[in-house]
């Protein structure tokens, strides 16, 4: 297992710099150094000796990828891209363009996005997959379409509209949170309960329909038959077997978004005031700030290879039968 | 299982400080004068010689101390002493530096030199930058990456000190404009006036390539154009005469700046942990900034060492009846904290107002029905359901222009000719800028005469006031001209019903802008349909800010939008932006038409330097004319800020000059706290009825679980 690990990390170096080959070119499609110099030094008064020197101070004043006039390696390692990409593979995430540590400013939104993020994913799972097993479990019966119907009709209306209203009922109308806002440690825990309830109720419909569908196809195997037969509860063929037998399609769809969580989300965390790393990119495409947006781009990819690596070995935990190789 | 359930309310009462479940504030902020806030956009900046937007200075005016303030009350805006004894005296020289009388003539005068003088006993906030050890030497000037360990901010330091504010600091401050490291808006604007300031940027330079890991002190380095005088006297030398310097004396970019704190945080470490000036500022007004956390919340709270100031004894009429003048005397600030805290968004931000957890605010579009009414005489009143909550209004007319710009260079709308004059003429007569306020500014706006807007030195109100081009008085009140005369013009032009005579085509007329999307499409419609009474055609050619700047600075375009916030409360501020010589093609100006006209920068040349007498007010009213008939700008509109406040705030005026205003408000915090409780009582019943809905729930799937197992 290790070898394939070690293969899998090796495999991830390419991919890593194709993602930051990429990024690079859109972004310098779209913006020019001039463009983010004039985004960082405001409307007013610009003149193009100001620009000069703030591309010269934040080494924007360089060929993009090659430079000609370079003797040797300089040729290739004397660019905008390779200076600003190299340090990244040591995790060395640099400044922002307003001078601000890259690291330390993902360090201290990480925390507010996870206080989100993780509640919300594991009370997600814990109801989305128990909500599907109780469906399964009235397979058919009027209490199965109702639950389907309400997966649907929660899954036909949109996310913002959970948000919005969310805040208008259990803020607004009946006082019980605050309806933006966020404070460290205890204090934080009656600003992420609305966040997080709107977080699992806006994704039930989705979520429990495809777990149903995943558990109605175990509930015709064989083995399910053999528990019945053993005169198990139907609770209990649900919840001990039907359950650990539908793990590696749950898994494939879990694993690799829980190190995602870190990412954050744009949209909650911009209605509730959390000060967390949901918006920290999208802000950055729009002040053209290549650090920031190559940071976290990088650091997305970083994160979902490992979610995805994860997840090849929660496979080997649930089924004793997949070996890695 | 069931535990699970009941996890969320037990955590949620047990975050409950006792208080209102809905209070996004701790406990302990109860009956404390604290004004609560809001920002949308973290700063950029927070370094005095960098900053310039206003985001940034909402922070930076209260926590530096510039030279010189606007008085908080009277209008028009008057500039007073803030950090000084007085106002600043000016003495006229010639090239040879001999000194000239105060009425010389602005061709005369080769440098003005202005002499400041600064109040005693103003001391810097408590900075570790000061902080001094057992020996008094200072403590934290040689950290080194073992005391920096556990140091992410200011307040991890220990300990902390200050000391008091000399003529040399604000003296290093202007040094700083030029500082190879720092970007200032205005270096290269005070480059043309401070005397030697343009060579000093090269000799910091030089400095700094030949030492570059050393501190560069820029005590080290005499600046001809800034030197102190005394401990307490410093002086300032421009080139020529130059009566605009005194407001720039009022920005921050004049604060003082302790060469300390400077020191302080250019030792190693500090970037990394985003210690730097540029965000923890080091200043001597009346707050300083406790808690700068830019994604959730900053605080400011009251400088312990500031003194001296004191609320103003007298403003303009009407203020001592609107109980602006019941705390005059009192010593400022008169709250003692400010919390600002992140809502990006109107919803929450408007809902929290009304809840009482922002003590004033804006409207926006999608509010304003529930908050403002108009009655007939079109007087603009908070509703009455803003008024059952003590809500008040106060409404004013920003010093700021939104203009739509005809492209100079362009050969169709463009250039000197009669031709163009009258198709310009007859376009502003078609745009209908009355109903884009109505529809698209909820009313909150005046159409602009010029580009002057009221409560700015040279702007006329009434019949005096009008563009006679555009607008008719009729009836006490200006009247847009009819398309009829609009058609004329247009016909006059070349272009009967929009068509060329020449080549019979539709005259078509293409606008560069950065709106997009569905949020704009209403009023690009709007426009298209205004085009449309002159049978022209309207081409959006929508695009992104980068190409829309690149199109402006390279003439590219033909009809823009654009806007301008005054930087101080002179007509020069304005009347610049169709200055020749600022034009944005080929100099890299303001004027961003490229309008020229040679007898309009003559008059601007002979306007800018003279103090605001009935002289001044007639070239200005020359220029204007000038402006109405040649028509480079369709003149829009200014924009009307309304702002409600709760009935617990005290002391709020609009200034629309001034940033400096939170010192002077004053907070009623009990009856805060008493409104607050009314009105945002937790509502219980949904608690107990899905209580026991969720009970009869279980207690139903239960018994149908059963059922279905004795079945089998």
């Amino acid at each position: 297992m290790i070898a394939y690990l070690l293969r899998r990390i090796l495999y991830a170096i390419p991919i890593l710099i194709g993602v930051n080959l990429l990024t690079f070119a859109l972004f310098f499609v779209v913006n020019t150094p001039d463009d983010m110099a004039r985004m960082q030094l405001g409307i007013k008064r610009v003149t193009p000796e100001a620009i000069a020197k703030w591309k010269q101070q934040h080494g924007y004043d360089k060929p993009l990828l090659f430079d000609a006039r370079a003797e040797g390696a300089s040729k290739l390692t004397d660019t905008i891209f390779f200076e600003k990409s190299a340090s990244m593979f040591v995790f060395d995430f640099g400044y922002s363009d307003d001078g601000r540590n890259i690291a330390r400013e993902i360090q201290t939104r990480m925390m507010p996005s996870l206080a989100i993020a993780l509640p919300t994913f594991f009370v997600g799972l814990f109801i989305y997959i128990t909500f599907a097993l109780l469906m399964t479990l009235f397979r058919a019966t009027a209490l199965d379409i109702a639950g389907v119907a309400l997966c649907v009709l929660l899954m036909s209306v949109s996310g913002l509209f959970y948000i919005i209203g969310g805040q208008f009922v259990a803020s607004k109308l009946w006082h019980w949170v605050p309806i933006s806002g966020y404070a460290g440690g205890m204090d934080s825990i009656k600003f992420v309960v609305l966040p997080i309830l709107i977080g699992v109720i806006g994704s039930v419909g989705a979520s429990s329909r495809w777990y149903r569908t995943i558990f109605l196809e175990e509930i015709g195997k064989d083995y399910v038959r053999t528990a019945r037969a053993k005169g198990l509860s139907e609770l209990r063929v649900l919840f001990r077997h039907v359950l650990k037998n539908a793990m590696i399609p749950i898994l494939t769809g879990v694993v690799v978004v829980i190190p995602l969580l870190f990412m954050g989300s744009l949209l909650t965390e911009s209605f509730f005031g959390i000060p967390g790393l949901g918006s920290y990119t999208i802000d950055a495409i729009n002040a053209q700030d290549f650090g920031v947006v190559r940071a976290m781009v990088f650091l997305g990819s970083v994160l979902y290879i490992a979610g995805l690596i994860l997840t090849d070995i929660s496979y080997t935990i649930v089924d004793p039968r997949v070996r890695l190789q | 299982m069931k535990w699970l359930f009941c996890l969320p309310l037990l955590l949620l009462l047990s975050a409950c400080d006792g208080g209102l479940w809905n209070n996004p504030y701790p406990a302990a902020d109860k009956g404390r004068p604290i004004y609560y806030s809001a920002f949308t956009e973290r700063p950029k900046h927070l370094d005095p010689a960098q900053a310039y937007s206003e985001n940034e200075y909402i922070f930076l005016a209260q926590i530096y101390q510039p030279p010189l303030q606007y008085h908080y009350l009277k209008r028009p805006y008057t500039l007073v002493p803030q950090a000084t004894s007085a106002m600043p005296v000016v003495h006229y020289l010639d090239k040879d530096n001999r000194p000239l009388p105060d009425d010389a003539p602005a061709g005369q005068v080769a440098f003005s030199v202005y002499e400041i003088h600064l109040r005693p006993n103003l001391r810097y906030q408590p900075h570790p930058a000061f902080a001094l050890d057992a020996q008094g030497k200072p403590e934290y000037q040689a950290l080194t990456a073992k005391d920096l360990r556990n140091i992410y901010a200011l307040n991890d330091f220990k300990h902390s000190g200050t000391r008091e504010v000399s003529a040399a600091d604000y003296v290093y401050q202007i040094k700083r404009l030029a500082h190879p490291d720092i970007h200032s808006p205005i270096a290269g604007l005070m480059a043309e006036y401070i005397v030697g300031l343009k060579d000093y940027a090269a000799m910091l330079q030089k400095a700094q390539k030949a030492h570059p890991a050393a501190f560069l002190n820029l005590h080290d380095y005499p600046l001809e154009g800034a030197q102190a005088v005394d401990e307490h006297t410093y002086r300032i030398k421009v080139y020529g005469k130059y009566p605009q310097f005194v407001y720039w004396l009022a920005m921050p970019f004049f604060a003082p700046m302790p060469v300390e704190a400077d020191r302080f945080y250019a030792q190693d470490g500090m970037r990394e942990k985003n210690l730097t000036l540029d965000w923890w500022p080091a200043g001597s007004g009346p707050y300083y900034l406790s808690e700068n956390n830019p994604n959730q919340r900053m605080v400011l709270t009251k400088n312990p060492n500031f003194s001296g100031e004191f609320y103003p004894a007298e403003g303009e009429a009407g203020d001592r009846e609107a109980g602006l003048l019941v705390d005059a005397g009192k010593p400022l600030p008169l709250i003692e904290q400010v919390v600002f805290s992140l809502d990006k968004e109107t919803i929450p931000y408007w809902n929290k107002f009304l809840q009482g957890y922002y003590d004033a605010s804006g409207i926006s579009s999608d509010s304003f029905d529930q908050a403002v009414q108009v009655n007939v005489g079109g007087e603009a009143n908070v509703t009455d359901e803003m008024n059952a909550q003590g809500i008040t209004l106060s409404t004013s007319v920003a010093t700021s222009t939104m203009y739509m710009g005809f492209n100079w260079l362009d050969p169709v709308v463009g250039g000197d000719s009669e031709r163009a004059r009258k198709l310009r003429r007859a376009i502003a007569i078609a745009i209908d800028f009355e109903e884009f306020i109505s529809i698209f500014a909820n009313g909150r706006g005046i159409a602009a005469q010029s580009p002057i807007p009221p409560g700015i030195f040279g702007y006329r109100d009434g019949e005096a006031g009008i563009n006679r081009y555009v607008y008719d008085w009729v009836n006490g009140a200006p009247k847009r001209k009819t398309i009829e005369e609009a058609r004329r013009f247009l016909a006059e032009a070349g272009y009967p019903n929009g068509l060329d005579e020449k080549t019979r085509q539709p005259l078509v007329i293409y606008l560069d802008t950065t709106a997009t999307g569905v949020g704009n499409k209403s009023r690009l419609d709007w426009l298209r349909k205004q085009f449309d009474k002159l049978n022209l055609q309207l081409v959006v050619r929508s695009t992104d800010y980068n190409r829309f700047q690149d199109k402006i600075r390279k003439g590219d375009t033909q009809l823009f939008y654009f806007g301008w916030n005054a930087d101080y409360p002179d007509p020069e501020n304005f009347l610049f932006l169709l200055h020749g010589a600022q034009a944005k093609v080929g100099k890299g100006g303001e004027n961003a038409a490229n309008y020229s006209n040679p007898e309009y920068d003559r008059l601007f040349e002979q306007m800018k330097n003279m103090p605001n007498n009935t002289a001044r007010q007639k070239i200005i009213d020359d220029m204007l004319e000038i402006l109405r008939r040649d028509s480079p700008w369709l003149w829009g509109h200014h924009p009307k800020d309304y702002v409600l406040r709760h009935s617990w705030l005290y002391n709020s005026k609009p200034n629309k000059m001034a940033n400096n205003n939170l010192k002077y408000l004053r907070i009623d915090a009990a009856q805060r706290d008493e409104l607050r409780k009314q009105w945002n009582q937790p509502v219980l019943w949904p608690l107990w009825l899905g209580g026991f809905a969720l009970a009869a729930f279980i207690w139903w799937f239960w018994r149908a679980l059963r059922q279905r197992e004795e079945a089998r």
